[in-house]
């Protein structure tokens, strides 16, 4: 069985990064918190834009997606900043239950300054504790992963979404947890993934997360025509959304759906899983990192660039164009594959090899060239 | 002939492009499911991932890539044309 090198964390999780996460609760705190990160080595600072005045499902999925980055497996410990306690308790403690370290500072009747210092301080053993850590043997099956693709394009349902669907497969095979979402990207494929489902309960859970997605665009007086495809898709040959889902499921691979996922919540079964997530990139990898997905698998055909500010992800493109003109974003060339070099289940094999390399420790493109968007995704409007 | 576009099944109208294709050349195309060979002329120029007709389409024919409908034709469609947003539209959302 294949394996690779990572970090074994209080819960038994096994992270491929050894992140110190510094947490604004609001967007009040995130001065205070890229503070930290501008003054202490080895943390990383998720600023966004909200955290204020949430209520209900949008409040529940924000502490999800917060308390999901902390736990997850690639952060070793984390400092959590608001500017009241009591929500940044309540994030901290669920990070806490997976038995890491956490700690909280809040800013009203500290002032930035002060908790600047305080954080750092929590934080400069934070790291040197984490510095630590050793990395270990661990089979392939201790693994999560993720995919999306992104500036999709006629090559990416050509070439490279079906070599994501081999490596997927393999994985699958090994005993790995993958995860693919989309919902509005299913457009005209959705009966295909629909298919892939053999529990009925499941298959109707996804059936009505597909349907109510629809439903909330038709609500709106709106359709996707002009947002799916984008100019970007278009651009790149693909005409319609029924075409772009044809190329987007191939990433998914020929194996059953064992799991139905809401937003960012964590895969309960191995194998494959579909979570309901935005199409838009970086709100899709947050959501996944937030469930705790560890290595993410990007394809892209005209030039998507995202990151994550956790979990590392591996780009991979048939454009040949693109390999050319956007060579530093690209961790893996899969153009030969329109030319007959090698077969998909060669390229499967490399985008394997590669996923196991990176989860031991091989940075990709995104994490040198620091991209590390982290978008949380709203439901609705605060209060 | 060097292959310039790829069908992804034995049932697809289109076939997509792996070269830029000049109008009025002469290119031949793989089957990915069978391998099968194709020649055609391309009556546009089709750029590198856009789709080139294998067939006459008619106006209101669904389009079959992937072996599966992906949107229809709002005008006819002549073999060898390029098949793009101008010509064919989503069935799901006009």
């Amino acid at each position: 069985m294949p394996s690779f090198l990572g970090y074994e964390r209080e819960n038994g999780r096994v992270g491929v990064r050894n992140h110190i996460l510094i947490i604004p609760l609001d967007d009040l705190s995130n001065s205070a918190a890229v503070g930290v990160e501008k003054l202490i080595h080895g943390t990383r600072a998720v600023p966004h834009p909200y955290g204020r005045l949430q209520f209900g499902e949008d409040l529940d999925l924000m502490f999800r997606t917060l308390s999901g980055f902390g736990k997850n497996p690639n952060v070793a410990s984390a400092v959590v900043i608001g500017i009241e306690d009591k929500w940044a308790s309540k994030v901290a403690d669920e990070i806490a239950k997976t038995g890491k370290h956490v700690e909280t500072v809040s800013i009203e009747g500290n002032g930035d300054l002060r908790t600047v210092e305080k954080a750092s301080r929590l934080a400069r053993y934070m790291v040197q504790d984490a510095s630590e850590k050793q990395r270990k043997e661990f089979d392939v099956s201790s693994l999560v992963v993720s995919t999306k693709c992104g500036e999709s394009d006629t090559t990416s349902g050509l070439a490279s979404n079906p070599t994501v669907g081999v490596t997927y497969d393999m994985l699958v095979d090994e005993g790995a947890t993958v995860i693919f979402g989309e919902t509005s990207e299913l457009t005209g494929a959705e009966h295909h993934i629909a298919r892939k489902i053999p529990d009925p309960s499941l298959r109707k859970k996804f059936q009505k997360i597909f349907d109510d997605y629809q439903t909330e665009i038709t609500s709106r007086g709106a359709n996707l025509l002009g947002s799916q495809p984008t100019e970007g898709n278009i651009k790149g040959g693909l005409s319609t959304i029924e075409e772009k889902a044809f190329g987007n499921v191939q990433k998914a691979g020929t194996r059953p759906v064992t799991g139905v996922l809401d937003y960012a919540e964590e895969p309960k079964s191995k194998g494959l899983n579909y979570m309901n997530t935005s199409s838009a990139a970086a709100e899709a990898v947050t959501l996944f990192a937030a469930s705790g997905a560890v290595v993410h698998i990007f394809t892209t055909g005209q030039g998507n660039i995202i990151g994550n500010p956790i979990e590392p992800v591996i780009k991979i493109s048939a454009n040949p164009n693109t390999v050319k003109t956007m060579s530093e974003h690209i961790d893996l060339d899969v153009s030969g594959l329109l030319r007959f070099d090698y077969d998909l289940r060669e390229a499967g094999r490399r985008l394997h090899d590669l996923t196991l390399k990176t989860a031991s420790g091989r940075l990709t493109a995104n994490e040198i060239l620091q991209h590390h968007e982290f978008a949380p995704t709203k439901l609705y409007i605060s209060a | 002939m060097v292959s310039k576009f790829l069908i992804h099944a034995e049932a697809d109208f289109v076939g997509v492009a792996t070269e830029d294709i000049s109008k009025g050349e002469k290119v031949e195309g793989v089957y990915m499911d069978t391998l099968g060979k194709l020649q055609l002329e391309a009556r546009d120029n089709i750029p590198l991932g856009h789709k080139i007709a294998l067939r006459e389409m008619p106006k209101g024919e669904k389009v079959i890539e992937y072996g599966e409908p992906i949107g229809e034709a709002i005008q006819p469609v002549s073999k060898g044309e390029h098949v793009h947003v101008h010509n064919i539209r989503s069935m799901r959302w006009q």
